[in-house]
């Protein structure tokens, strides 16, 4: 598929920012980060402009950019109107609840139940992202369970680096944060290897065979037409074994290896140091999810090539 | 409304193309593209028409593969793409914005261009690639089935009929309800074994292709002797022994 960078950072973006409100919030309600407003314009800044920008860079490569308003309509059969509905929708409990930490010093039951809410509904709508592509039958490389749980374990893990970074600049690190986000990397990147054994050893069910409904050795004679249409250029991108396997191995080193790395070491460093190393974390993070999320697309075959040449999918 | 009708629709319009008969003219794709460039998903967009790269929208595409068998046998195979108005169609389903729909009266699957958002996700749903994207437009464009026809009664009976139908050379598309189990397409079916595409992919595809005939491998079936028979010397001509009795020395 395509790999438009538009939904890559989308995906990405959007992830983190609400893996980082969901990880605030739980912290906050067991009391291992205290509600200091300035941890509250940090985190509600990076975390609601993170899904913000996300949501806005989805939109631009729709045809009709002014009509966005009606993808909510269709929540019954749409994972895609379910998304937007929820992202929607999410903002109110969040919203709430960081003005409540901000700005109002609210901290009753109600405040932690309303970060609850909103945690909830921030890990819904990370959901309902992955299953518009877990849904979708036509790609074995997406519709598969393991879609699902990487778009979570990552949307946690970065969440996990940025409240890091914050609770270290801030003076609030503690020893859980660490266990958590390295928890969190470590599934994360079990996860995406298990992702990548399973999408190297489960072609689709349809073949060449299926699409023609021929029998034997099925082979692209004549294509319909001599300029690559809609379909080759939108579902036909095809990336090179070698250089998949090589940015796999980037995605490891940047995304997992590196910033458990960088907080292990932040872990036994003075809080100045520590603070720097948390912060860096972040960015080489970035870097790795950004080659994961792009692999996700352009290394996942659409059927539609059995009718262009190709004879698996 | 991006929900498919809650019963099955029970008249079930749609195609059957018999890939027998299929010579890969293409004059279907081209009699689509010019009754649909005036008609409900008009204009269908080219861009680039008479450059060096031109590209532009299609709701039907002629391929041409070839089948080998085991031993070596292969054959032409062409092959008319297009909507197969599925009847759970997955375009219709993902459509965040009820731009796709398909009816409940004769299961035709439409987009409606004044509400889709171009988000092209029907277009990654559907297994056939039967969606193509107008970028001028920025709407997804799929066959009609040629709605702007079939019910046209400003066209003569026999016209009322998608316009790869009428145009077939060959006569290798037929039009028909392939829900009434006595209508000419479904008996067409019945008698050729007619299949799906991709069953596996449970879009339970109304549109049906006929599979190409057995071939002919031993000369024997094509009513020739298999092999000459040695002939009778001359037989009883006097002559013609004469002649043989000359040659043969
Ligand atoms: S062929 Fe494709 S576009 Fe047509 S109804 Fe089926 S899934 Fe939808
Ligand atoms: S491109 Fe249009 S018709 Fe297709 S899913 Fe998006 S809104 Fe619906």
């Amino acid at each position: 598929m395509h790999p438009a960078f538009s939904v890559i950072f989308f995906t990405t973006a959007s992830g983190a920012g609400y893996g980082l409100i969901t990880l605030m919030s739980i912290l906050q309600a067991s009391g291992i980060l205290p509600p200091d407003p300035r941890v509250g314009w940090a985190g509600f800044g990076i975390g609601f402009t993170l899904i913000t920008l996300g949501l806005l860079s989805s939109t631009f490569h729709l045809g009709h950019p002014e009509r966005a308003w009606r993808a909510i309509s269709q929540w019954r059969s749409s994972w895609l109107s379910r998304e937007g509905l929820a992202a929607i929708v999410t903002y109110v409990p969040t919203g709430a609840y960081a003005i409540g930490w901000i700005f109002l010093d609210w901290r009753d039951d109600l405040f932690i139940l309303t970060g609850m809410v909103g945690a909830m509904l921030c890990m819904q709508t990370v959901y309902c992202t992955a299953m518009i592509y877990a849904s979708l039958k036509t790609i074995r490389a997406w519709a598969n369970s393991w879609t699902v749980i990487c778009y979570f374990s990552i949307s946690i893990f970065t969440g996990a680096l940025l409240m890091n970074a914050i609770a270290s600049v801030f003076g609030y690190w503690h020893p859980a944060m660490f266990w958590i986000t390295t928890g969190a990397i470590a599934v994360a990147g079990v996860a995406k290897m298990q992702y990548w054994r399973f999408i190297d050893r489960n072609p689709s069910e349809s073949t060449a065979e299926t699409a023609t409904g021929l029998k034997g050795h099925i082979r692209l004679l004549e294509s319909p037409h001599t300029q690559e249409n809609y379909l080759q250029k939108e579902m036909g991108y095809k990336i090179a074994r070698k250089h998949a396997s090589k940015l796999r191995q980037l995605t490891i080193a940047a995304g997992f290896v590196a910033p458990i790395l960088l907080i292990t070491l932040a872990n036994a460093s003075i809080p100045a140091t520590a603070a720097a190393l948390s912060i860096l974390a972040v960015p080489v993070a970035a870097i790795g999810v950004l080659i994961e999320r792009w692999l996700f697309f352009a290394e996942a075959k659409h059927v539609v090539t059995l009718y262009y040449g190709e004879t698996t999918a | 409304m991006t929900s498919l009708p809650e019963t099955p629709t029970t008249k079930k319009l749609g195609l059957v193309i018999d890939l027998d008969i299929c010579v890969g003219c293409h004059a279907c794709a081209v009699n689509c593209k010019e009754w649909n460039s005036g008609g409900h998903s008009a204009p269908l967009t080219d861009f680039d028409p008479y450059g060096a790269d031109p590209t532009g929208v299609w709701f039907n595409r002629i391929h041409t593969f070839e089948a080998t068998d085991d031993v070596g046998n292969s054959r032409t195979v062409h092959f008319p793409r297009s909507c197969l108005h599925c009847e759970d169609a997955p375009c219709v389903t993902v459509c965040p914005t009820g731009a796709s729909y398909k009816r409940e009266e004769d299961g035709i699957v439409l987009v409606n261009a004044d509400t889709c958002i171009g988000c092209k996700l029907c277009s990654w749903a559907c297994p056939y690639g039967a969606r193509e994207y107008d970028h001028d437009d920025g709407v997804m464009k799929k066959c009609t089935l040629c709605v702007d026809k079939i019910y046209n009664e400003n066209l003569d009976e026999e016209s009322r009929v998608p316009a790869c139908v009428s145009t077939c050379p060959a006569g290798a598309r037929h039009f028909g309800d392939l829900g009434d189990p006595e209508s000419d397409v479904s008996k067409l079916v019945e008698a050729r074994d007619g299949f799906e595409l991709m069953p596996e992919q449970e879009c339970k595809p109304t549109n049906r292709y006929l599979p190409p005939r057995p071939r002919k491998t031993a000369a024997g079936s094509t009513g020739a002797p298999s092999a000459l028979e040695p002939q009778v010397d001359g037989g009883d001509s006097p002559f013609l022994r004469w002649v043989d009795k000359v040659l043969s020395r």
